[in-house]
């Protein structure tokens, strides 16, 4: 195999002519490493400069590429023990960054601006009645509209677009009422300033925006930060395949390994024993059977030949198969899936998130509410144009949406905080509300209840040191039952001059004798007959042998975190691809009884279009390429990070590890945080039933609108930190050992060779 | 009160300064690597090559 791959794909040239490439890194626990790395990279020959940020995880390299490859960067970081990967930075992150920065920058705009025009309006409410003389006054209020017109006009920007957008289609958004609230504030108080009045809201209505943005820094902080978590994870798993050079002949010494990302249609490539097939492709030569269970859910190899079409993430048998390469989407499975997911993501996008549906009952009361105001002050009170008018928009002023508007995105931050804390990864905001309601379970059964890959199914009745020696033989070996032997067993070194036998076994001398692990005839030993629905494999050593089972195995927490989900008052139920013989053991080491098996892309989503029809609001649960439409059709979903790529896309959040733990602490933190959110709106509710009598008996001093809406931001941002905990409690209940602080992605992504804890 | 024609243009001085530093240190990427930073200052890398 060559020495390591060809990353040049990924490398870009400056314009000094230098070459340059991101790496996402892997294996960084603390703050040493930043030093090991830079120091390792920059002794290479050849490297101008390496940059590691500790925030991200990710090391920028500038070198000569003259001199050095891209491959040999790799390969020095791995020497000193840290997996790297070359990482393409996908346009969504670029964009969250962006996103990120805007908001900071209008942040600072209005906090500059809010203090500024606070240092003013305090002196004018102090001087007011005697001390200060109404020309300072309005000199003062003058400065203040200084300030605060541009500084508005610049940090509302956000909320600005997107009111407009919301407004565009027809709905209407939190933004919207926000928007308008500024707007008519710092009119009117041009309009008095104009006038000598003494009174101005410069003040409410910045600090309106400063708090506003507040909140959605926080949230967007935590959304990056989770991306680019997810980003790393796609780069690790680094998955390459071995390509003919194209255009030259296809002989064994044009086989180069290349990055999945760089494979281009038609290229041909090579799929050896046990490996991951890298693309869709036509096989071109070879014979093999292939494990589709992530595609299909089907655990039974399925035979191919000349012709057939493989698809991406399924793994390769005992033989050999030259690919073509397809582009992504002409497989008919994968357009079948893909209408299903259209006209069941159609169904479900009627959903309204929580903060727009408080807004569309705000907005028109508030309004209507100033309105009456202005108008009953104008002809029942017998007040003037102009102060009906003020009272009018004072009402305006105090309802302003702040503690509303905050009330969500505050619980929000730090619910995304919790989920990645628990390992989880939001796609979609909306998700957390949706999870939280969710009163069904339903599970994928191949890779969902069961760990994606097989392993020894009866490890525990195989005396320990014959596991161990089966363990050592198969690190000699790339075929499939040997890679799930290495996996269920601890770590161990490999024996010294083992011999493979291609489809057959591994032997090595071992002890006095000679050591045997492979198929029945492979070791000379009379087969005990065929299991129902494992593969058999055999290790022998002089007299002694042992049948080891490969089939898949149940998550470790699996039947836990089912039992915690059934007290938690949630339905359960299993629905696979699989064959029902399949599925019906599961079923019951997991006491479901809710199950079926054999099913169709469409028949799940048959059966939960049933069950909503039944008034369900189902979660669902899927990892391979037939749950994809069914998890678009579900209220809510989760799918496993090993997912395929289409499924993870549907998936609301995806959960990282072996365990199955995140799925409860999911629902757990996300029905706590809509607790909160719920909490936060009825406080907005009620502090405006409570202020708003003040601003309608023309009360609404700025004094009093300035106290008032600072007071319940705080009330709401400090209800939502309350959110810290509730995961934690789950992990702790499903004995989870302690989560390694806030690197849930290290801990997931390393032990894919030999150290994987035998669960 | 003839003092405020210093003070406020004092105060809004201050504030537009400190306005810029944040938009300078947006530009400069120093919100790039919170956690990096903390630790680059420790590090003696520089010393060795005088």
């Amino acid at each position: 195999m060559a020495a390591s791959p060809d990353f040049s794909h990924f490398v870009k040239t400056d314009a000094e002519g230098r070459s340059r490439i991101d790496l996402a890194i892997d294996g960084i626990t603390c703050a040493a490493c930043l030093g090991d790395i830079e120091t390792a990279m920059k002794r290479l020959p050849g490297v101008v400069n390496a940059r590691l940020n500790l925030t991200s995880h990710r090391l920028a390299v500038t070198f000569d590429a003259a001199r050095i490859q891209a491959g040999g960067l790799t390969g020095a970081l791995e020497a000193i023990g840290y997996r790297a990967y070359p990482y393409e930075q996908r346009k969504v992150e670029a964009d969250e960054a962006a996103r990120f920065y805007l908001l900071l920058k209008c942040l600072g705009v209005a906090v500059f601006a809010a203090m500024n025009i606070m240092l003013l309006s305090i002196s004018v409410w102090s001087g007011e009645g005697a001390s200060m003389p109404p020309e300072t006054r309005d000199f003062f209020h003058f400065l203040s509209a200084l300030i605060a017109l541009p500084a508005a006009a610049y940090a509302g920007q956000p909320f600005y677009f997107s009111a407009w957008n919301s407004l565009r289609q027809g709905r209407v958004n939190m933004d919207v009422p926000i928007t308008i609230g500024v707007s008519l504030a710092l009119a009117l108080s041009v309009y008095e300033t104009w006038r000598h009045a003494p009174q101005a809201y410069f003040d409410s209505a910045v600090m309106l925006l400063a708090f506003l943005l507040a909140g959605r820094v926080m949230d967007q902080a935590m959304r990056r930060k989770t991306r680019a978590a997810a980003g790393n994870l796609a780069a690790l798993k680094g998955e390459n395949a071995l390509r003919f050079t194209p255009g030259d002949r296809e002989t064994e010494e044009n086989l180069v390994l290349t990055p999945v990302a760089a494979l281009a249609e038609d290229d041909r490539v090579l799929v050896r024993a046990g490996e991951r097939i890298p693309a869709d492709g036509v096989i071109e030569s070879g014979a093999s059977s292939v494990d589709e269970s992530a595609i299909t859910g089907e655990t039974l190899g399925k035979p191919v030949r000349l012709g057939d079409n493989v698809y991406a993430g399924s793994i390769n048998g005992d033989g050999a198969l030259k690919l073509r390469v397809t582009a992504a989407g002409n497989a008919a499975l994968i357009d079948e899936a893909a209408r299903l997911i259209d006209a069941a993501s159609a169904a479900r996008s009627g959903y309204v998130r929580l903060a727009d549906r408080a807004s569309q009952l705000y907005a028109p009361v508030v309004h209507l509410a100033a309105l009456a105001t202005g108008l009953t002050w104008y002809f029942f009170l017998g007040a003037g144009v102009h102060d009906a008018l003020v009272v009018g928009i004072s009402v305006l002023i105090i309802t302003c949406p702040c503690a509303l508007a905050l009330a969500v995105p505050a619980v929000q931050a730090m619910a995304s905080g919790a989920f990645f804390r628990a390992g989880l990864f939001l796609n979609d905001a909306t998700g957390l509300e949706k999870i939280g309601e969710v009163d069904t379970v339903v599970f994928d059964k191949t890779g969902t209840l069961t760990l994606p890959e097989p392993r020894v199914a009866n490890a525990g009745d195989i005396p320990p040191d014959l596991l161990d020696l089966a363990a050592r033989l198969a690190h000699s070996s790339s075929h499939p039952l040997a890679r799930a032997v290495v996996r269920s067993a601890g770590a161990a070194p490999a024996l010294p001059d083992a011999r493979e036998t291609p489809g057959m076994g591994v032997a090595a001398p071992f002890g006095d004798g000679e050591a045997w692990l492979g198929s029945a005839a492979f070791c000379e030993i009379e087969s005990p007959g065929a299991h129902a629905d494992a593969s058999a494999i055999f290790v022998r050593h002089g007299a002694r042998w042992a049948r080891l089972l490969i089939r898949q195995t149940l998550r470790p927490d699996a039947t836990r975190v089912l039992d915690h989900l059934r007290e938690s008052g949630l339905n359960i139920a299993i629905l696979s691809g699989d064959r029902p013989e399949a599925v019906a053991p599961i079923a019951r080491a997991l006491s479901v009884e809710s199950w079926s098996g054999g099913l169709k892309p469409a028949e799940k989503i048959a059966f939960i279009d049933e069950r909503v029809a039944e008034g369900a609001k189902i979660l669902m649960v899927g990892d391979g390429l037939n749950d994809a439409p069914a998890l678009a059709a579900a209220y809510a979903s989760l799918s496993p990070i090993d997912a395929v790529h289409l499924t993870q896309t549907q998936a609301d959040a995806v959960f990282l590890g072996d365990r199955l733990a995140p799925v409860a602490a999911a629902i757990a933190i996300a029905r706590r945080a809509r607790a909160l959110m719920r909490q936060n709106l009825f406080f907005a509710a009620g502090y405006n039933v409570v202020a708003v009598p003040f601003a309608m008996s023309g009360h609404a001093t700025p004094l009093f609108a300035a106290l008032a809406m600072s007071a319940s931001s705080i009330v709401v941002t400090v209800n939502a930190l309350r959110l810290r905990g509730p995961g934690k409690a789950v992990t702790h209940l499903l004995g989870e050992p302690k989560s390694s602080g806030n690197e849930p992605a290290r801990k997931a992504s390393s032990p894919k060779p030999v150290a994987a804890p035998s669960a | 009160m003839n003092v405020l024609i210093f003070l406020i243009p004092v105060a809004l001085a201050l504030g537009l300064l400190g306005l810029y530093g944040l938009f300078w240190s947006l530009k400069s990427g120093q919100y790039e690597d919170l956690e990096g930073a903390a630790y680059r200052i420790l590090q003696d890398d520089d010393i060795d090559r005088k």
